[in-house]
């Protein structure tokens, strides 16, 4: 359980005089007095806390004893693959041979860490069945607008104008989001009944102005697309092109791959499927490997080796590059550990990764379908699965509420009102680190909670009772916007009502 | 090594429960035809003692910036990492949580971000500051989709000497959207040519800045952010933070909209990342900010309590009429800037600032009186970077600094070829290096400069 006593805020610690940083003494000459000019000299100094060190490091400590990881317990959100991530990664991430190396340093000092960087392009090229990797997106949807740019240069490349992506309506909202940023309309395509892309509808979809389609697959909703070699002939038989989405690539490592699914540009969310720690939302890494026709247009300098001289080296591209989208390589320190797990698995591992994953998501799914439905029962799901608990609204408890009381059984909630086209949806990811014991312990848990509903229906609409705080006042926090810290904090200024939709998606 | 903890016999009650015969049955939903059977051509897996000792020989195959004394910048600086950031951070509640999206189970996260948010509000004068974006270069591309959005125009002026990695990333984000970029280069101060700058800002979404600038010169953001008033653009500042302790606050001086890397405060140089991207804007542009923003409110009991809000701008409520498609963002290095800014305070933060300049102009007065460099703009202000052209090939002459224990620089000619700079070198220093440090450097670059030239 948590720490459920207040904190206070560091400003509210801070003592005038007290401070925690030492500099080194100053062994230059200090700078004239007209180094800086009086116009551009700073009036009054920022208001930064004035707090020692051993009560920074003890408000910080507190704070994350406010706060939930993996570390502490079950974190069964779908779409996230909240896995174990391995503590060897974070000590070679710490080698100061990595962690203290300048982006810009020549090619001769930095042949460690380019060797690294190509060595993890050829396993992430054998997961996905690519030929070229680019580093630099940070984070899955940077990965996505890189994918689409790429798509955009291609077919601008061949003079080819295109207008549309087609996207499953399941999907994530990073998807719309980047078709957008790349300059494309969005066409949605419907999700029949078995939860799986409408060929129907696709059909009425695809003409020749369809730059191309993105889906993950297993889709949103944890289901295989078992007609994604018919559906890739679609799309290339107008000219588009197809990105695969690896949200849930956790699901499919070792047993199939995108390039043979017909995919032509596929990011991998490192901090998913490689075990590299979320950090509370981030720093993640999310490399773009595509297919051997769409390599030049990739993101340069890009990490090489040249054979003939053993060396390694940054190859710069050429004019069809569509630039960088990173002030440097992407996250190197986030590489570094998703290169240790590989090392740590081979290739054995990483296929056991899948099949575990997968096992434990249909046994979750056996332990709870008797109490909770089961969104696509007709369809068996892979490494997720999609509950709804509209046999539990209509006895008076929202998926919100039994999420909220899973916490006071010490779990982290899976992810609710996501995807949007399940009513009252509740997406369960186990991951494949998690036992038998603390899977069977959780589906207790939710059991017991749907019996709470009619035993004793109030304690749904409190919880959690056992956490920090209990439901805050999100509509008020839109309404009435305190987005920092004010010494006189109640005088503020009110911000105009900029409320969300009631159900959003809870990830 | 492996990481699921199934045993045969966990595995069997599991089918058993599910009702299948074998794992592979659970995969039966994959046609045949797409089936990897060969498996992976990847090598097999290791111990962790192996795999350890691996990776430490690629290390020690990079030289870093504990083996060389740092004095190269361009956008990533060797400042001090104090010990109590990571120790911190470090820690698996916040390591190994995701996304605060579960307020409940997040205020650790969510009240070190309003933390953080009040900070850079107070580094950069601006009301609002968002949780973190992924660099300074995607900092600023989004801050120029906030100002396209914002006055419904599509080109923006680049004032000045720019880091070239954050225009480029701004060029490749901004090909989706049809962004025109104009270059309004510098004079030969080494600053924004302020009526280049006017001429370019007619119609305008913004003007950018970099403060200092990419040659390390401290623009006048007051004139800059008349002419982008007159033009009805936004001002953007893309601002150094470590500089904030005695540089006025941009906001103070007419800034719109101001990004920056979080680097300097608390992330490791990492080879380029991850580091953090940083965002401020005005009130009055709040429902076009980028990325997750935390507030202030109270729960069901009355108890103090932050949480994400204001999501109506974001991909997972409004998909493709978001502000923005980050998702997963920087959030631990944006803890760390907030954790190394409490670290310093404003008294430190002062200090830093003195220090950068004063060790800065002690390294480029010796560099010119011994090393026969001569400044590239001798008569603009600078703070912790200058540029200065030497008597030899700046490639040449890092290389003989770097067998000497000293990365010298940044060739300038790596950032801006064609430019006519192919004989200048770009010089960071920051409080962490030593008079003893900078002396040594002035020896070498005269050597080298007698040597290789």
């Amino acid at each position: 359980m948590l720490d459920t006593g207040a904190e206070s805020l560091v400003f509210e610690l801070s003592r005038p005089g007290r401070r925690a940083s030492s500099l080194p003494s100053l062994d230059v000459p200090a700078a004239p007095a007209d180094a800086i000019p009086a116009t551009a000299r700073r009036s009054k100094p920022p208001a930064l806390p004035e707090v020692a060190e051993r009560d920074l490091v003890r408000h910080y400590t507190r704070l994350s004893q406010r706060n939930y990881g993996i570390d502490l317990g079950f974190y069964p959100l779908g779409s996230c693959s909240m896995k174990y991530n391995p503590k060897l990664a974070e000590d070679v991430a710490a080698m100061p041979g990595f962690r203290r190396l300048h982006p810009l340093q020549p090619e001769s000092q930095i042949q460690g860490a380019l060797q690294l960087l190509v060595e993890l392009e050829a396993a992430l090229c054998a997961v996905t069945g690519m030929e070229a990797v680019t580093f630099q997106p940070a984070a899955g949807a940077h990965g996505e607008l890189t994918g689409l740019l790429i798509m955009r240069a291609f077919h601008e490349h061949n003079n080819d104008r295109r207008r549309r992506v087609i996207i499953p309506d399941s999907a994530h909202g990073t998807n719309p989001a980047s078709v957008r940023l790349a300059g494309y309309e969005v066409s949605e395509v419907a999700s029949d009944a078995r939860g799986l892309v409408d060929l129907d509808a696709l059909k009425r979809l695809i003409g020749p102005d369809v730059a191309g389609l993105m889906i993950t697959n297993p889709n949103t909703l944890g289901l295989f697309e078992e007609n994604i070699e018919h559906v890739a002939e679609m799309i290339h038989s107008v000219g588009g092109l197809l990105y695969y989405d690896g949200a849930n690539l956790n699901a499919i490592v070792g047993h199939c791959r995108p390039g043979d699914m017909g995919f032509d540009i596929v990011h991998m969310n490192l901090h998913k499927t490689f075990a590299t720690p979320h950090g509370g939302g981030g720093p993640g890494a999310g490399p773009l490997s595509v297919s051997a026709r769409l390599a030049p247009f990739l993101p340069a300098p890009r990490p090489a080796f040249d054979e003939s001289n053993g060396r390694y080296h940054w190859d710069q591209g050429d004019a069809r590059s569509i630039g960088r989208v990173h002030s440097f390589h992407g996250n190197f320190g986030i590489l570094v550990r998703a290169s240790s797990y590989v090392r740590a698995l081979g290739a054995d591992g990483l296929r056991h990764v899948s099949e575990y994953a997968v096992l434990n998501a249909n046994y979750l799914a056996a332990k709870l379908r008797d109490v909770y439905d089961l969104a696509f029962p007709q369809s068996q799901p892979m490494h997720e699965f999609v509950l709804t608990a509209r046999k539990q609204k209509a006895r008076g408890a929202r998926a919100m509420d039994v999420a909220k009381r899973i916490i006071d059984y010490g779990f982290h909630p899976p992810t609710v009102y996501f995807p949007l086209v399940v009513d009252e949806a509740m997406m369960v990811e186990p991951t494949e680190t998690e036992s038998i014991e603390t899977l069977d312990s959780f589906a207790d848990a939710m059991r017991a909670v749907d019996r709470e509903i009619d035993e004793n229906p109030q304690v749904l609409h409190d919880a959690p009772l056992t956490a920090p705080v209990s439901r805050p006042d999100e509509a008020r926090a839109a309404r009435d916007l305190r987005a920092r810290w004010h010494p006189n904090h109640h005088a503020d200024a009110h911000e105009s009502s900029l409320e969300g939709p009631e159900e959003k998606p809870s990830i | 090594m492996e990481f699921a903890p199934h045993t045969e016999r966990d595995v069997e009650t599991m089918l058993r429960t599910i009702g299948a015969s074998s794992v592979n049955d659970l995969f039966t939903v994959i046609p045949a035809s797409i089936r990897l059977d060969g498996g992976l051509s990847i090598p097999n897996g290791h111990a962790e003692a192996d795999v350890l000792r691996e990776m430490a020989a690629l290390a020690a195959r990079n030289q870093s910036a504990d083996d060389l004394v740092c004095f190269m910048g361009a956008g990533a600086y060797d400042h001090h990492v104090p010990s109590m950031v990571w120790a911190v951070l470090s820690r698996g509640e916040l390591a190994t949580s995701y996304t605060p999206y579960q307020p409940e189970l997040s205020q650790g996260v969510l009240q070190t971000l309003f933390e953080y948010q009040t900070m850079i509000c107070e580094l950069t004068g601006l009301d609002i500051s968002n949780a973190g974006l992924y660099d300074g270069g995607s900092a600023l591309a989004e801050a120029v989709n906030l100002a396209t959005g914002a006055t419904k125009r599509r080109s923006v002026v680049l004032a000045g000497a720019i880091n070239p990695h954050y225009s480029g990333v701004l060029a490749t984000q901004g090909a989706g959207l049809g962004l025109e970029i104009r270059h309004a280069g510098w004079g030969s101060d080494g600053l924004a040519s302020l009526e280049t700058v006017r001429d370019a800002a007619t119609d305008s979404a913004a003007v950018v800045v970099q403060q200092p600038n990419l040659f390390g010169c401290i623009e006048d953001l007051p004139a800059l952010a008349e002419i982008a008033r007159a033009a009805g653009a936004k001002l953007i500042v893309h601002q150094d933070l470590t500089a904030s302790g005695i540089l006025e606050a941009p906001g103070a001086l007419g800034a719109d909209v101001v990004v920056a890397e979080g680097q300097p405060f608390g992330n490791h140089l990492n080879f380029g990342g991850p580091y953090a991207g940083v965002i401020a804007c005005r009130t009055s542009d709040v429902r076009r900010l980028p990325g997750r923003l935390v507030g202030e409110t109270v729960d069901r009991n009355g108890k103090r309590a932050f949480v994400l809000t204001l999501q109506a701008r974001e991909q997972h409520i409004r998909r493709e009429k978001a502000t923005s498609n980050i998702c997963t963002n920087q959030t631990l290095n944006t803890l760390a800037v907030a954790v190394a800014l409490a670290w310093y305070g404003p008294q430190g933060l002062r200090e830093l600032g003195e220090q950068c300049v004063a060790r800065a102009h002690y390294a480029r007065d010796r560099l010119l009186e011994q090393a026969g460099a001569t400044a590239l703009f001798p008569d603009s202000p600078f703070f912790k970077e200058f540029a200065v052209r030497v008597p030899a090939d700046p490639e040449a002459v890092c290389e003989y600094a770097a067998a000497e224990g000293f990365l010298a620089g940044v060739p300038l000619s790596r950032l801006l070829p064609g430019r006519g700079l192919d004989d200048a070198l770009l010089v960071a220093v920051t409080e962490k290096r030593s008079r003893d440090e900078i002396d040594g450097l002035v020896d070498v670059i005269a050597r080298a400069c007698k040597e290789v030239g």
